[in-house]
C-alpha cells in the first residue's frame, strides 16, 4: 500500500519569460497546481523549492521564504532545495519522506529557474562547476562535452552511429508538438539534421560528436505538485497518482575514475532501490521520461535504468519501440529535448507529465492504457540521481 | 527640372549587374527553403516584414532592423549604390533577408542578415549566400564584414573565421571591420555554403507570391509569456 500520492499539478510553459521575476514564476506554477486539485492553500504544511540558479543568475536568495509568502502559505514550512540537475528529484523525495515519516501530511514542491537572463556561454559556465573543479572543469570540461565523450565512448564500444543520436532528436521534437508546455514545438527530419549536406549548418557540431539538435535548449519556467498522504488523496482529487518507489544514488564526481563511463551506476542504483520499493521490475512499466539533456544521455539511461539490456539501447530505438506509439514510450512529453531544461525544474516536470499521462489528462501525448511510469533525474554527470515510480491505482 | 535631379541623385548599379542563381536549401525541419534575388517591387513587403522589429529592444534587433530597413529603402528608391538583396522563402513566406553593396569589382560590404522565421539556420544559410554571390558571382577578393550583435559576432566572425582588419572603415558606422577574403571563403566554402541548382520551376514560382509576415520573434514572445 503506498503512502504518498500527487493529487495535484501545474505547469507554465517553458522558454523565455523575461517579464515575470523568479518568484512570480514559481508563483504561476504552484498557483495551477493549487487549482488542479480541490485544495486551499491552507491546507499545506510544507513547500520545497528546488532550484539551481535562483542565487546565481537571478540575485535573490532565501525564495521559498519568498514564495511561500507570495502565495500565501504562511505559515507552512518553506525550503529551497538544490542538488544540480537533480535538484526537483530530489525535492520530490524529500517530501515524499516527510509525508510518509508523518512529519507533514500535504507538502508542494515546486521547481523554478530562470536560465535565460544570461548569455548561452555564461549558463554553460555556471553549469559546468557541477564537474570536477580540478580534475575538469579547470580544463574546461563543460556538460556538453562530458556527453560528447560518453557518445564516442559508447559508439566505439557498441556500434551505435551517429544517426542514432539524431534518431532521439527527431522522436522527442516530435513528440514535444503536441506538449503545449514545450519550449521547443517544431518537427525535425533525419535529412534535414543528419542526412543532407546542409545539415552541417542547419546542425552544427556542439561537442564530437554531439551536434545542435543534440542538446537540449536552455529555458526558463516552473512546475509544481501537490504530495499528500495517501490516505487523504480521495479528498482532493478523483484522480490521484501514487508514488510507489523512488530511489537516489550517486557516483564518482570525475568521470574519469569510473571503471567504465557507459555505466551509469548511479541511474542502476537509484532504479533498482525504486523497483525494489515498488516491488515492480522494468516489465511493469507503461512508459518512461528520461533525462535526455543530451541524445545520449536517453539511450544510455534506458539500458542503466533496465529497460533494454546493455548496448541495445540504440536498437530499441532504431526498431521504432521507444516511440509514442511503440511497445515502450520514452518521452512522450518531448523529454528535455523539447520541452526545455530549466534545470532545477526538470525532476518536478518529469512528475507533473507522468501524472497527467496516469490521470488521462494528456492530450494529445496520451499514451493509451498508461498504468505505470519511471522517471530519471540526472544530476551532475550521473553523479547524483534519482528515480521515480508512478503508479495509477494504489 | 525636378527629373535632372532625380537623375543626378539615382544611384543604381554603375558596374554590371549579375543575377544570383536561386538555389534550394534542405531545413532541419524538412522543408525546403528557396534563396532568391528580391524584385524591387517586393521591397514593400520586406519592408512591411522588417518594419515592427525596430521596436524590439532586445539583442540588437532594433539597430539591425532599423539600418536594414533604411539600407532596403534605399535600394527600392535607388539612393543605394550597386546593392544587392537575397531573401529566404519557405512555403511562399519570407524566411528572411540580406543584402550586400559591391564598392566595386574588387571589394564588397557586408551589410545585414535578418532571419524573420527562427530555429531554421535560414540566416546562416542566407549569410553563406550573400558571400558565395559576391565572391563566386561578381567576382570580388575581398568582403568586410562587421556585426552589431553578440549573436551575430559569434555567427560570422567565428564560424568563418574571419580576418580582423582595423584598419579598413566599414560603412556602417565605422565600427571594427573584419575580412573575408576569396582564399578564405574558398577554404571555408565546404562546410558552410550549400544549396542545390537549378531550382525546380514549380518550386521557384512558388516563392513569386511573397506575403509579409509577423517575425517570429513576436509571435514567440506573446506565446512565451505564458
Amino acid at each position: 500500500m503506498e503512502k504518498v500520492a500527487i493529487v495535484g499539478q501545474g505547469m507554465v510553459k517553458f522558454g523565455k519569460h523575461t517579464e515575470k521575476s523568479f518568484v512570480d514564476l514559481a508563483a504561476k506554477a504552484s498557483l495551477r497546481a493549487l487549482e488542479n486539485s480541490r485544495m486551499s492553500e491552507k491546507n499545506i504544511d510544507a513547500l520545497y523549492l528546488s532550484s539551481l540558479f535562483a542565487g546565481e543568475l537571478n540575485h535573490q536568495v532565501g525564495t521559498a521564504s519568498a514564495l511561500v509568502d507570495t502565495l500565501g502559505l504562511l505559515p507552512c514550512a518553506a525550503n529551497r532545495i538544490e542538488n544540480g540537475n537533480a535538484a526537483g528529484g530530489r525535492a520530490i523525495r524529500e517530501a515524499y519522506m516527510a509525508i510518509a515519516s508523518g512529519v507533514h501530511d500535504i507538502v508542494m514542491v515546486t521547481g523554478c529557474d530562470k536560465m535565460r537572463q544570461v548569455s548561452n556561454a555564461t549558463v554553460t559556465d555556471y553549469v559546468a562547476t557541477m564537474a570536477h573543479p580540478e580534475a575538469e572543469y579547470v580544463h574546461g570540461v563543460t556538460l556538453p562535452s562530458l556527453a560528447g565523450m560518453l557518445a564516442r565512448l559508447y559508439m566505439h564500444k557498441y556500434g551505435m552511429e551517429r544517426k542514432h543520436l539524431s534518431m532521439v532528436s527527431v522522436k522527442n521534437q516530435k513528440n514535444g508538438c503536441k506538449n503545449p508546455f514545450a519550449h521547443v514545438q517544431q518537427e525535425i527530419t533525419m535529412e534535414g539534421i543528419c542526412f543532407e549536406p546542409e545539415s552541417e549548418i542547419n546542425n552544427p557540431l556542439v561537442a564530437d560528436p554531439l551536434r545542435l539538435y543534440d542538446c537540449c535548449p536552455v529555458s526558463d519556467g516552473s512546475a509544481s505538485i501537490i504530495l499528500c498522504n495517501a490516505e487523504r488523496a480521495k479528498e482532493f482529487t478523483d484522480t490521484p497518482v501514487f508514488l510507489s518507489g523512488i530511489g537516489q544514488a550517486t557516483d564518482t564526481l570525475a568521470v574519469h575514475e569510473r571503471v567504465d563511463p557507459t555505466i551509469l551506476n548511479s541511474v542502476r542504483e537509484a532504479s533498482k532501490q525504486a523497483f525494489a520499493m515498488a516491488k515492480l521490475t522494468p516489465k511493469d512499466i507503461s512508459f518512461a521520461e528520461l533525462h535526455d539533456a543530451f541524445s545520449i544521455l536517453e539511450i544510455v539511461e534506458s539500458e542503466d535504468a533496465g529497460f533494454f539490456e546493455k548496448g541495445t539501447g540504440f536498437k530499441a530505438l532504431e526498431q521504432g519501440i521507444t516511440q509514442k506509439d511503440g511497445a515502450f514510450p520514452i518521452n512522450p512529453s518531448g523529454g528535455l529535448k523539447a520541452r526545455g531544461h530549466p534545470v532545477g525544474v526538470t525532476g518536478v516536470a518529469q512528475a507533473c507529465e507522468i501524472t497527467k499521462q496516469l490521470q488521462g489528462e494528456a492530450g494529445e501525448m496520451q499514451i493509451k492504457n498508461a498504468q505505470s511510469a519511471y522517471c530519471c533525474n540526472f544530476g551532475g554527470f550521473g553523479n547524483n540521481v534519482t528515480a521515480l515510480i508512478m503508479k495509477r491505482k494504489n | 527640372m525636378s527629373q535632372d535631379i532625380e537623375s543626378i541623385l539615382n544611384m543604381d548599379w554603375d558596374i554590371e549587374h549579375k543575377p544570383y542563381q536561386a538555389k534550394a536549401i534542405k531545413l532541419a525541419n524538412g522543408k525546403t527553403m528557396v534563396i532568391r534575388e528580391a524584385k524591387k517591387e517586393e521591397a514593400p513587403i520586406l519592408l512591411e516584414s522588417i518594419r515592427p522589429l525596430q521596436l524590439y529592444h532586445k539583442d540588437y534587433y532594433d539597430i539591425v532592423s532599423s539600418r536594414m530597413y533604411a539600407e532596403i529603402l534605399g535600394w527600392y528608391v535607388n539612393r543605394v549604390r550597386n546593392e544587392f538583396v537575397l531573401i529566404g522563402v519557405v512555403d511562399g513566406e519570407l524566411a528572411g533577408i540580406v543584402n550586400n553593396r559591391l564598392m566595386n569589382n574588387k571589394i564588397c560590404m557586408s551589410f545585414h542578415t535578418m532571419a524573420l522565421m527562427r530555429g531554421i539556420r535560414a540566416g546562416a544559410h542566407l549569410f553563406a549566400a550573400k558571400q558565395e554571390n559576391a565572391i563566386e558571382n561578381y567576382g570580388v577578393d575581398e568582403i568586410y564584414v562587421t556585426a552589431e550583435s553578440p549573436i551575430g559576432f559569434h555567427r560570422w566572425m567565428e564560424e568563418w573565421a574571419l580576418e580582423l582588419r582595423p584598419e579598413i572603415q566599414h560603412e556602417l558606422g565605422g565600427v571594427t571591420t573584419w575580412s573575408l577574403t576569396k582564399e578564405n571563403y574558398y577554404k571555408q566554402k565546404s562546410k558552410l555554403v550549400f544549396g542545390s541548382r537549378p531550382v525546380p520551376q514549380d518550386l521557384l514560382e512558388s516563392t513569386y507570391n511573397l506575403k509579409p509576415i509577423v517575425p517570429q520573434l513576436l509571435r514567440q514572445k506573446s506565446e512565451d509569456e505564458d
